[in-house]
């Protein structure tokens, strides 16, 4: 039941957006703590919304 | 003293840029800016030099882009290119090129941000409009689901490809220079 790369992505992605359920919300915790490739992306996506909101 | 009229008259281009970086269509930008300046010139009385005139005219631009989003959105989307997508990933879900630490203080670089508004102008059109209605504009999903007239899961789907199409873009033009 392990996440892929490109499932744990989306996940990430989706919960900018909308609240995961607790077993999503598991499954992506358990992913991030162990790809570091993941991790990166998170922050890269906490990035660009900082970004974003500061645009001129 | 400058008039009223011509300090709103000042504030075109950037009102236009503005639009334009949310709606990605020249024509309808300048639509909307031309209501939004008709509708301020109006409205001067209820201004009152409180606050902020860009902040202001804005406030009453955003509701024009929504305006403009709802009419565009009645129009049918091209079909999704998700094939860019799924080349960032290998057959077994791994990242073929995985992602690093992307440094802070590009944020404090006025260049970076004009490579982020080129990259937004090369999202396709519904993708940068649900995207900067969700991370500019602060909307919710629900919210812009129902301006677009798609449903949550596509929806979903356009911030995810927005958002990975972003990160290319800036990993190509900024992080690797
Ligand atoms: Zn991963």
């Amino acid at each position: 039941m392990k996440l892929t790369c490109k499932e744990a992505s989306r996940l990430v992605s989706q919960g900018l957006d909308r609240r995961l359920g607790p077993w999503e919300w598991l499954r992506l915790r358990l992913h991030l703590a162990i790809c570091d490739a993941c991790a990166a992306f998170t922050k890269q996506m906490e990035f660009l919304r900082r970004a974003i909101r500061r645009l001129p | 003293m400058k008039s009223f009229a011509a300090r709103v008259e000042e504030e075109r281009p950037y009102l236009i840029r503005y639009a334009s970086l949310q709606l990605r269509d020249r024509h309808a930008a300048e639509d909307c800016v031309q209501e939004t300046l008709v509708a301020a010139l109006a409205g001067e009385a209820s201004f009152g030099g409180r606050s902020n005139l860009r902040t202001w005219l804005t406030g009453i631009l955003k509701h024009k882009i929504v305006d403009a989003i709802r009419r565009m959105a009645r129009d049918p989307e091209p079909v999704p290119d998700v094939a860019e997508l799924e080349a960032l990933f290998d057959e077994t879900g791994h990242w073929r090129e995985a992602p690093d630490a992307w440094p802070d203080n590009s944020l404090e670089q006025k260049q970076f941000f004009s490579v982020l508004e080129e990259c937004l102008a090369r999202l396709p059109a519904k993708t940068a409009q649900a995207f900067m209605m969700r991370e500019h504009m602060g909307y919710e999903t629900d919210e812009i689901c129902k301006e677009l007239a798609v449903t949550p899961t596509h929806c979903w789907v356009l911030l995810y490809r927005a958002r990975m199409a972003l990160k290319e873009c800036l990993q190509t033009n900024w992080f690797q220079k």
